[in-house]
């Protein structure tokens, strides 16, 4: 009997889902281990990890990504239910909310605005193209929205998740120096602005810093998920 | 747990089929979503029947976005060309809203006298 052939093994499994379900959570484990050694800085974000991990092994294998995505769409595919289950936390924070309904609504209007409209000026009038510009507009997001804002947008899905992961790393960065030189001491108001432009990772780093921050910053991604869905079209339409 | 599975997966099917139904540009999941604030409110004991489920999901939030994440190899053209205006639109606009919503949400705070 022949040895068997590693190569007709590789045609194999690199036909069935199953191995790049396993690459997919292998990459997110050894990355968030990473994460956990460097103290949770900011920048040791365990999705960025993954991706470049992933990455760099699909293009030493010469896989395309339609073949990765056969796997890993098991993985994407609960970025919706994750969308819907947004709506447990934000309704446990309704006493909270109520209590601060003016600033909240207020703030929220004012971040989403700001955010969106200055990324879209900069990014056209550096000439960045339409389609690029609708993969940018929903950035704010958490990224299963952003995703699916784009893909309604004809936007790419895959560069729209990109820009909001590199979004929410940018505010987990600059939140806490940018409030500290604006001298605001106000929890809540520094959390539900950090959870508005910079969403899931933007609320992780406001949990690190304060309790009250990080529900205020819960809140304020859940809201901006619905506001940037009804302001992104219309906001594109300003700029193309 | 397969009950509160069923329920969020029934509101994100009705979202998915509320918003092709209209054409509206917002998500099916986010539609979903406001659904769901919604039914919780009507009915708080749902709270309890979907708690655990909810909590489990979220806790793996960031891994669900990797598959999109690395779509970034199929746009390193994009990047290439356009990587440049984009950082600095991040930056600019990650600023600009962190810095716009806390100055806001404080100044409303203080005029409506809940200041912390």
């Amino acid at each position: 009997m022949d040895a068997p052939d590693l190569a007709l093994i590789w045609s194999y499994l690199a036909r069935e889902p199953l191995l790049w379900l396993t690459a997919t959570l292998t990459a997110f484990w050894m990355a968030d281990r990473l994460s956990a050694a460097a103290g949770r800085a900011p920048w040791a974000n365990p999705v960025l990890g993954a991706v470049i991990l992933l990455s760099v092994v699909l293009t030493l294998t010469g896989t395309p990504y339609a073949d990765y995505f056969a796997g890993a769409q098991f993985v994407h595919f609960m970025l919706g239910p994750a969308v819907v289950a947004l709506a447990v936390p934000l309704w446990q924070a309704r006493a909270r909310v109520r209590a601060a309904a003016l600033p909240v609504a207020a703030a929220l209007v004012a971040g989403s605005v700001a955010g969106i409209g200055t990324a879209l000026a900069v990014a056209s009038a550096f000439g960045v193209p339409p389609e690029v510009l609708a993969a940018l507009a929903p950035k704010s997001a958490t990224a299963p929205v952003a995703i699916g804002i784009a893909e309604r947008l004809g936007g790419a899905p895959t560069l729209a998740a990109v820009l909001a992961l590199t979004t929410g790393m940018i505010g987990a960065v600059v939140a806490t120096p940018l409030l500290n030189a604006l001298r605001l001491t106000d929890w809540r108001a520094r959390g539900f602005a950090t959870g508005v432009a910079a969403h899931g990772l933007g609320t992780a780093r406001a949990f690190q810093v304060n309790e009250t921050a990080g529900a205020f910053a819960g809140l304020g991604m859940g809201l901006n998920a619905i506001l940037t869905a009804i302001l992104a079209p219309w906001a594109l339409a300003l700029f193309r | 747990m397969i009950p509160a599975l069923a329920i969020i997966l029934a509101f994100q099917l009705g979202g998915e089929a509320a918003a092709r139904a209209t054409g509206l540009p917002v998500p099916g999941p986010v539609l979903g979503m406001i659904a769901l604030v919604a039914a919780l409110t009507a009915f708080p004991r749902l709270g309890a029947t979907l708690a655990a489920a909810a909590q489990a999901i979220l806790s793996a939030l960031t891994l669900f976005f990797v598959p999109a994440g690395v779509g970034v190899v199929a746009h390193l053209g994009v990047l290439r060309d356009a990587g440049p205006a984009l950082a600095l639109a991040l930056v600019v606009s990650t600023v600009a809203a962190i810095a716009a919503g806390a100055l806001v949400f404080a100044a409303v705070a203080r005029i409506t006298g809940k200041g912390a």
